[in-house]
């Protein structure tokens, strides 16, 4: 059994390779090939996970051999692969959303003529993040989360005609660069102290390794996370992402990508275990990123962007939930998956509108639209009513419980970290209301005569080009791309109270990451009931900002928070200041030292060679008389040198 | 006369005979050098008595089978174990069989059978009066620039005598290395330097630069040969023996039955240590160290040019090998005396060689100025005194000696109308002209910078680890800092062929033979071969390094 492992990586890796060397010859067929190959690796971790479930909970884990990479004494770099109840999840949500996602792409990229390569990008990524998910070394591991960057560059570029859409892939892949330096230093930290860098191995030896050991690999391991998942100081990216086609979105936002530095975070508990500072670090990271996201979310226009700054946010709840150690640790995978669920589907459900709308983002553009897409209409507010903590609804039991753990955390830190989480909720509520309500319901502001608006910040270079010249007719979109979104939904609807009732996901993954009850300071009922509460709260809000008023096709000035939300909270500006300005003038004064010093020193040191060069050369003067001379005298020092040494 | 008499005098005279034991000859063991001297000796007989036409064709035959027969034989004495297990002295004690000395007698064949190439190399020069010519005078002794001459060079005539010569000068380098007394060390030297001095002087162009070239080797040649000499006057003096063993044994007090007048001499310790300096630096003269390094670059550049490449390649084997012995087998008692020297020697030479080679504008003595600095690094791995240290020059020796004879065979390729083109700014732009040969000329230039995947880094590596290893670190840090220097002038080559703009009217590049395409692709497969996949043949040096005593 444990030999099919390999295979759930090689198969989208051969469709990969398939569909980006075969050439022009498979654009007919090429969607079904990656189609087919991304269901057969599917269909490969649904057998591998029935296996598993037919064994008990302590030999679940399974681990396959394929060769050793770098077999030099001392330095054991192996390509083996190891599944086990953590890695599963991970490969059914990735190879399931995936294909879902695939299927989808099959109308969505209907008439782009570079379909083919598309679906290899796609595929490559899927492979790259399985790799991810299954290594057993953090070596391999780093392989994966390399191929992950440079697939989602491929794909976040793919329309690279468009000069936005270069920047983004640019961006995108320059602030993953930081964070996987922080990952290449955890693994050579791990290789100096522990002198491996296998799961096994590192994580038995935290047991005994000193507590400022483990918080420097831990920092790093988050700067890492950072990067993949989008958290506070390395979120920038995640906004511009969205020049890609929606459901490199979807797959990003869902499955693969972001969800990586939770992965690799959780996978490291061992190591957060022994050092509670960077697991403190983690928490705070998670937190602010939960309430910069929800922020953002808010008041971005465009509505993939809002829902960039959701993920952003929901992913915070995730990392937060998985720097609070082991009460945290299964909240976090169960909110990743639920949330994969949730948040695939609403993408999907924007590229639907966007699709009906000539590819219009702004939202303000958008209105009364639940007549026109009844499918998406459903889906979409069913993923809605997930991600808010609609009662029953998935995102209920996950966002509910990371919040439970929050305040279990206890003291300070846990009223702080709870009373943040619960703000989010509020918030996301508010939001997600605010796109529920700006898409579907409300006026059909896309009857207007579209007005070019100068002044709005979001407007896309696509939506000028098409939307301006001609009003859109909303339509549903063709069944390949509403089945995923209704299976999806399903997910969305049932998979919190499938994993939730009964700990069913906790029995599940405790052997892995381990499992402790939290206590919270108060009821676990009044917590259920604050998060309710506040949900309700934040609807209230936004219906009565959005519902209740018409929506002006132009959004107003805004607040001085509203105007800066709208720029990312700065974060561009921040970076431009600080790290570009900063950068430019540490270069500038580098490249002073580098001319007059380091230049200086090498010419001068060149000049003086050859100045000196040319004066012994002098003394070849081709007489042979005077070459007898100089070997008379080095014969005469010779000797006395000679004579000298047994002297001394 | 009386019967009886005349059969005393018969007993009389056979008597003592008996007594005297006939000198036991090892010819076997002997076989490569033999062989060789044998061949030059039936090359002088073709010279009288086969008629001109076929000299040539004569000459080259039998200067390729012969050594080829000796590297076979060399090949077979070291398969049956003669360079390790039954390793031995031989010839009354003249002359050491073992593994240093079958190494570097193949190293010196297969670097002579690359040199028969290039010698008989006939396609480069244009075609004179309808004859072939080759980088050899038409006549000798004929005067530069006299009637003689060009009646010479009408008449077809050519040096033919440079394969004997050539022969002789490899059959003495053969037993250089070997040599086991003082005596034989001195003979062998000289009767390879002899012919090198000749074959110097008789190139068919620039002839007086040639001649010129000839007369100073000879001159500067003729008075370190007095030190070397001399300073055996001395060791003998010192020890009562030319034998190395016996020196070997005085030197460190070991001897067993002492006369009274060995007695007296053996407390005279200037005798051995000025003896020994005088001898060694007879040694350095040969491979080129500073100060004896002046004659270099005159007689390469002077030196045919073929004649150039196997001089600079197989006599710093044959010097080198003979060194090893001399600092190995008969002084290792005085490891404390020389080596301070040689370090310096080392140094200054590394250091001097590089330096002054960056401001030549000359190919060949450019060359010149990189033997020095390689000798310099050849040094450091001499004065390891550990078994690595030998191993790593056996290496050394045989990755330098084939880029150096294909290198030089490149710049016999390079040709204007006044033969070869030898001066740098004529190379300019050769990349976009003739992009093999650059390549294969890069290749080599690579090599004697030391770059990976070269044998030049090979070998480099080997000596400066040998080196470090013996306690010599500053030799190693100054070894390394002279080939950055080095690297300089050798990639400085590169860039002008391959990144400057051709002249209008450059040299153009003759298409040679296959005898110096055979040399040429011989030096660049043995260059990436010991790059690439060094260990073998380390592995057999090192088996190799051991002396017989």
């Amino acid at each position: 059994m444990e030999n099919l492992i390999a295979l759930l990586v090689v198969a989208p890796l051969l469709g990969a390779a398939v569909l980006l060397c075969g050439g022009r010859r498979l654009d007919a067929v090429g969607h079904w090939i990656g189609t087919v190959l991304a269901a057969a690796s599917f269909v490969i971790g649904a057998i591998l996970f029935a296996d598993m479930l037919g064994k008990g909970a302590e030999e679940r884990e399974m681990t396959q051999h394929l060769f050793s990479w770098v077999p030099v004494e001392g330095f054991q770099a192996d390509v083996a692969f190891q599944l086990d109840q953590l890695s599963m999840t991970f490969v059914l949500l990735i190879s399931g959303v995936g294909s879902l996602i695939h299927v989808y792409s099959i109308g969505y990229m209907e008439h782009d003529e570079r379909r083919r390569r598309f679906f290899g990008y796609l595929n490559l990524f899927l492979a790259a993040m399985l790799l991810l998910v299954l290594a057993d070394n953090y070596l391999l591991l780093y392989v994966g989360w390399e191929g992950v960057g440079l697939a989602s560059y491929l794909l976040i570029g793919f329309w690279q005609h468009k000069p936005s859409a270069a920047t983004a892939a640019k961006k995108a892949f320059l602030v993953n660069r930081v964070g996987d330096m922080g990952l290449s230093i955890a693994i050579m930290l791990m290789f100096a102290w522990f002198g491996t860098f296998a799961f096994g191995p590192v994580l038995e030896a935290t047991g005994e390794t000193s507590e400022g050991k483990l918080t420097a690999i831990g920092l790093m391991l988050l700067l890492a996370a950072c990067g993949k998942s989008a958290q506070v100081p390395l979120q920038s990216w995640l906004g511009d992402a969205m020049e890609g086609p929606t459901p490199v979105s979807a797959l990003i936002h869902a499955a693969t990508m972001v969800t990586a530095g939770v992965y690799l975070i959780v996978r490291s508990g061992a190591i957060f275990n022994g050092a509670p500072d960077a697991q403190l670090a983690v928490t705070v990271v998670g937190a602010v990123t939960l309430l910069f996201g929800a922020i953002v979310g808010c008041a971005k226009d465009d509505i993939k962007k809002a829902l960039a700054g959701s993920t952003m946010s929901q992913i915070g709840y995730m990392i937060l939930a998985a720097g609070l150690g082991p009460i945290g640790y299964v909240f976090a995978i169960m909110h990743l998956v639920t949330h994969g669920f949730f948040k695939a589907g609403l993408f999907l459900g924007a590229g639907s509108v966007m699709h009906g709308m000539n590819d219009e983002v702004d939202m303000r553009k958008y209105g009364g639209l639940r007549k026109y897409m009844p499918v998406t209409f459903v889906t979409f507010g069913l993923g809605y009513l997930a991600i808010i903590g609609f009662p029953g609804l998935s995102g209920f039991f996950s966002k509910d419980k990371i919040i439970e753990a929050a305040f279990a955390k206890g003291g300070t830190e846990g009223w702080i970290l709870g009373g943040v989480a619960l703000l989010g909720a509020a918030i996301t509520a508010y939001y997600m209301t605010r796109v529920m309500l700006m898409t579907f319901f409300g006026e059909e502001r896309w009857r207007h005569a579209p007005t070019p608006s100068p002044a709005e910040p979001s407007v896309e270079p696509a939506a000028e080009t098409h939307g301006e010249h001609a009003e859109p007719h909303p339509h549903e979109s063709p069944s390949s791309m509403t089945i995923p979104m209704i299976v999806l939904a399903f997910g969305s609807v049932f998979a919190g109270a499938f994993f939730g009732i009964g700990d069913r996901f906790i029995h599940w993954l405790e052997p892995v990451t381990g499992h402790a009850h939290g206590h919270p300071p108060v009821s676990a009922l009044t917590v259920t009931l604050s998060t309710v509460a506040v949900m309700v709260i934040g609807v209230g809000l936004a219906y009565a900002q959005y519902g209740r008023r018409p929506v002006p096709v132009v959004a107003p000035r805004g607040s001085l928070l509203t105007r800066a939300a709208r720029r990312d909270l700065l974060q561009d500006d921040f970076n431009h200041v600080v790290l570009v300005r900063g950068g430019e003038h540490l270069t500038r004064s580098l490249v002073y030292v580098d001319h007059t010093l380091v230049d200086g020193v090498v010419n001068g040191t060149a000049a003086s060679m050859g100045g000196l060069s040319g004066r012994l050369r002098r003394l070849q003067n081709g007489f042979a008389r005077s070459y007898a001379v100089s070997m008379f005298g080095g014969a005469a020092v010779l000797i006395a040198a000679t004579l000298l040494m047994r002297a001394v | 006369m009386s019967a009886v008499a005349v059969h005393s005098l018969w007993t009389m005279a056979a008597d003592p005979i008996d007594k005297i034991d006939a000198p036991k000859i090892e010819y076997g063991q002997l076989s490569p050098t033999l062989i060789v001297i044998g061949a030059a000796i039936i090359g002088v007989l073709i010279e009288a008595f086969v008629p001109r036409k076929s000299r040539y064709y004569a000459q080259v035959f039998l200067s390729i089978v012969s050594l080829a027969a000796a590297f076979a034989a060399v090949i077979a004495l070291a398969t049956r174990g003669y360079g390790t297990t039954k390793a031995g002295i031989v010839a009354m004690g003249a002359i050491a069989v073992d593994g240093p000395a079958l190494f570097l007698q193949g190293t010196i064949l297969l670097a002579g059978l690359l040199g028969v190439f290039t010698f008989a190399e006939r396609r480069l020069d244009p075609v004179a009066h309808g004859n072939q010519v080759d980088s050899f005078a038409a006549q000798a002794a004929s005067v530069p620039g006299s009637d003689s001459e060009k009646a010479a060079v009408k008449a077809g005539f050519t040096t033919t005598e440079v394969f004997p010569l050539l022969l002789f000068a490899i059959g003495g380098m053969l037993l250089f290395p070997a040599a086991n007394d003082l005596l034989t060390l001195f003979i062998a030297l000289e009767v390879f330097s002899l012919p090198l001095y000749l074959l110097c002087a008789v190139a068919r162009r620039k002839r007086i630069m040639s001649q010129e070239a000839a007369v100073k080797y000879f001159l500067l040649g003729a008075f370190a040969s007095a030190f070397t000499l001399f300073g055996i006057a001395l060791l003998y003096g010192y020890a009562g023996s030319v034998s190395y063993a016996t020196i070997a044994q005085v030197v460190d007090g070991s001897i067993e039955n002492v006369t009274p007048a060995l007695a007296e001499t053996m407390g005279n310790d200037a005798l051995l240590l000025i003896g020994a300096a005088m001898l060694v630096m007879g040694l350095l003269f040969k491979v080129g160290a500073v100060p004896f390094h002046m004659w270099t670059p005159d007689v390469y550049q002077g030196a045919p040019t073929p004649v150039t490449g196997f001089m600079a390649a197989a006599t710093k084997v044959a010097a080198f090998g003979a060194l090893l012995r001399l600092l190995y087998v008969v002084l290792p008692g005085l490891s404390w005396d020389w080596r301070p020297v040689m370090w310096a020697v080392a140094i200054v030479t590394m250091l001097g060689g590089a330096i002054v080679a960056i401001t030549q504008t000359d190919i060949k003595r450019l060359l010149a100025y990189s033997s020095i600095a390689h000798a310099g690094f050849i040094l450091a791995g001499v004065i390891a005194t550990s078994a690595d240290g030998i191993s790593s020059v056996l290496f050394y020796l045989g990755a330098y000696s084939f880029v150096t004879i294909g290198a030089f065979a490149v710049v016999t390729l390079v040709r204007d109308a006044g033969g070869e083109a030898t001066h740098l700014s004529k190379w300019a732009g050769l990349g976009r002209r003739s992009p093999l040969v650059a390549a294969v000329f890069a290749v080599f230039l690579l090599a004697f910078a030391g770059i990976p995947l070269t044998s030049g880094f090979a070998g480099k590596f080997a000596v400066f680890k040998a080196a470090a290893e013996g306690g010599a670190g500053a030799i190693v840090v100054v070894g390394v800092i002279s080939s950055a220097i080095a690297a300089f002038f050798y990639i400085r080559v590169i860039v002008l062929m391959f990144f400057s703009e051709p002249k209008p009217e450059g040299p153009t590049v003759a298409v040679p033979s296959p005898l110096t395409m055979t040399a040429i692709a011989f030096g660049v497969v043995v260059t990436l071969v010991l790059g690439v996949a060094p260990q073998y043949f380390l592995d057999l040096a090192g088996q190799a390094g051991v002396f017989v005593r």
